[in-house]
């Protein structure tokens, strides 16, 4: 009798659990949802009372109509240039990550030489100053650079390395055992071919969520062209899409949320393709860090 | 020093030198340069003076200082509290073996994905007062009849501005969940059975198992939080530009860009800068200290 009791308590308890993630869930995807349902609506539509969910007829044109905006005002497809300029700075801040926090994590993890610890724990205790700080500095630095108005504050400091991806590397080289290296000395590889050809093959993991989240970061940053773009030209998506938003007021809200679904299609495109890699590294930076 | 030794230090700096250079160029004389230029009147056009205390005595008489302030603390205190209560309630709920786990999972941590722009556009649309679906949902279950209340005006009323902003930050904060479940999926099913075998209610075991198990985890969650939200920007800068309404979401950082970049007191942004760093510092070692009888260590 009793263990029939208790089995009748476990089967309410994940009935409960069912039914509690079953609301979140449709509280989680209701704003997606009605994104994209307002995104396909015509104008009438789009503030009818009471709501629609269906939209009738679906207007498929409206992604053309946010994506051509303002095009013959401006002379050139915004959307065109701004997706451009998104994936022009994406792929130099990644190239950039990567190529110059592996090869100085390895450094960190793998090499000794004078002062190493000390810069690398003055490395981590800079990760505690935050954004504000540097703000000011950073725009007088690059404005004596004469960088004001261009891509380069974007994405030139990224080829020189950043704290938290040296960290996260600096943690996964150590991992690997000394011996290799070892192993590859002996055999005659130079410095260069130990790190180039033995370790970093090993490292194409952590590498990949580097990578990721350099992306990421570039294609979510709004603060960043805000600051050091002028020209509408050289906006970004997300700079562009703000612009969008106080030129077109709340008038049309169908367009702004397909222009809005337009800029966020690519990250959901880009995570089913990589979502173990990417829970993982999400995870890693917690349980590591 | 051997030969083989010097060859490797000097591999080793060389193999450094592109972040040897990144972190004097971009990091400590930004530090340095940031520290001066807070102790000076200084604007980009003209070079700096230097007036001493003044731009911090000035902040302390700043009744807009004050406010930002107050905004980002309000937003931080409601927020962080909150969001670690959502995402860890849900990871714990997803970690009760589950079907379909992993579709559950991508549905929470979608959000988190988008950017801050299209959160913000986001934003404004559900909570449009006229013909966002919040208030029509709402009043669709009588929710306002209920609370016998009118229908709030969520973006042009100060009072429902905030709560707006927090209502966002938790649906956009997956990460803490994915982070958590990670955690959970670590302890030991052991402890479980053990607990089981004592007869441990599912509260007992949350309380004296998981918590304790998950604590270095929580902690850091937690003080990326507060970090995080004490530099909130983007997506009350897009949704309410100036802070409107009645300035009631115009926050520190807000304020920080505003000075440097809008009314060109760059060395009163930099003061600013200092000291949310301090308050930064001083929440950060206050989670630690808070935590120090509670967070349990594995092996010490």
């Amino acid at each position: 009798m009793k263990a029939e009791s208790q089995k009748r308590t476990l089967q309410a308890q994940k009935a409960t659990v069912y039914a509690v993630l079953t609301v979140f869930s449709i509280v989680y995807l209701l704003p997606l949802a009605w994104m994209i349902s307002t995104s396909l609506k015509s104008d009438a539509q789009s503030v009818v009372s009471p709501p629609v969910w269906i939209p009738n007829p679906v207007l498929w044109d409206n992604f053309y109509k946010a994506y051509a905006y303002n095009a013959d005002k401006l002379g050139f497809v915004p959307f065109l240039v701004y997706a451009r300029n998104s994936m022009l700075l994406v792929i130099l801040t990644v190239a950039g990550a990567v190529l110059s926090n592996s090869i100085v994590a390895y450094s960190f993890a793998r090499m000794r030489w004078p002062g190493r610890d000390l810069i690398f724990n003055l490395t981590l205790a800079t990760m505690m100053i935050p954004f504000p700080v540097l703000m000011v500095p950073t725009f007088a630095l690059y404005r004596d650079f004469g960088w004001i108005g261009t891509f380069r504050p974007l994405y030139v400091a990224a080829f020189f390395g950043g704290a938290f991806n040296i960290f996260l590397l600096r943690q996964f080289f150590k991992g690997i055992p000394m011996e290799l290296s070892e192993a590859a000395k002996i055999d005659g590889c130079s410095e260069w071919q130990t790190f180039y050809q033995v370790i970093l093959p090993l490292a194409k993991p952590a590498l990949a969520v580097v990578a990721l989240f350099t992306l990421m970061g570039t294609w979510n940053d709004f603060l960043g062209p805000l600051i050091y773009l002028q020209n509408q030209q050289q906006f970004t998506l997300s700079l562009g899409l703000q612009q969008y938003q106080s030129q077109a007021g709340g008038t049309s809200f169908n367009l702004l949320m397909a222009a809005s679904t337009l800029v966020i299609a690519p990250i959901i495109v880009l995570f089913f393709f990589t979502q173990k890699l990417f829970i993982q590294g999400i995870a890693a930076t917690g349980l590591k860090g | 020093m051997t030969n083989g030794k010097k060859r490797e230090a000097a591999y080793g700096i060389l193999f450094a030198s592109p972040w040897l250079v990144g972190f004097s160029v971009f990091l400590i004389y930004p530090i340095v340069r940031s520290l001066y230029y807070s102790f000076c009147d200084y604007s980009v056009l003209k070079t700096p003076i230097f007036t001493g205390l003044d731009n911090y005595t000035k902040l302390f008489s700043d009744e807009v200082f004050w406010q930002s302030l107050g905004n980002t603390l309000y937003f931080a205190f409601i927020s962080v509290p909150l969001g670690t209560l959502a995402s860890l309630g849900l990871a714990m709920l997803l970690n009760s073996k589950v079907r379909g786990q992993a579709w559950y999972r991508t549905i929470f941590f979608l959000p988190s994905l988008i950017p801050a722009v299209p959160i913000a556009m986001l934003g404004l649309w559900l909570f449009n007062g006229e013909h966002g679906i919040i208030n029509h949902l709402l009043r669709s279950m009588h929710v306002f009849d209920i609370l016998g209340m009118k229908e709030p005006n969520w973006l042009g009323d100060p009072i429902f501005a905030k709560p707006v902003l927090v209502m966002m930050a938790i649906w956009a904060g997956g990460n803490a969940m994915v982070i958590y479940l990670a955690g959970l999926q670590e302890v030991p099913k052991q402890l479980y059975e053990a607990s089981d075998l004592d007869g441990a209610s599912p509260w007992q075991k949350t309380r004296n198992v998981t918590l304790p198990l998950l604590s270095p985890i929580i902690l850091f969650n937690v003080i990326m939080a507060i970090i995080g939200s004490l530099q909130y920007f983007t997506q009350a800068y897009v949704m309410f530009p100036g802070g409107s309404p009645a300035r009631s979401t115009y926050f520190y950082t807000m304020y920080l860009f505003d000075n440097a970049f809008t009314f060109q007191k760059m060395g009163y942004a930099c003061a600013m800068g200092w000291i949310l760093f301090l308050i930064i510092l001083v929440l950060t070692l206050g989670a630690f200290k808070l935590s120090q009888s509670r967070v349990h260590y594995e092996g010490g």
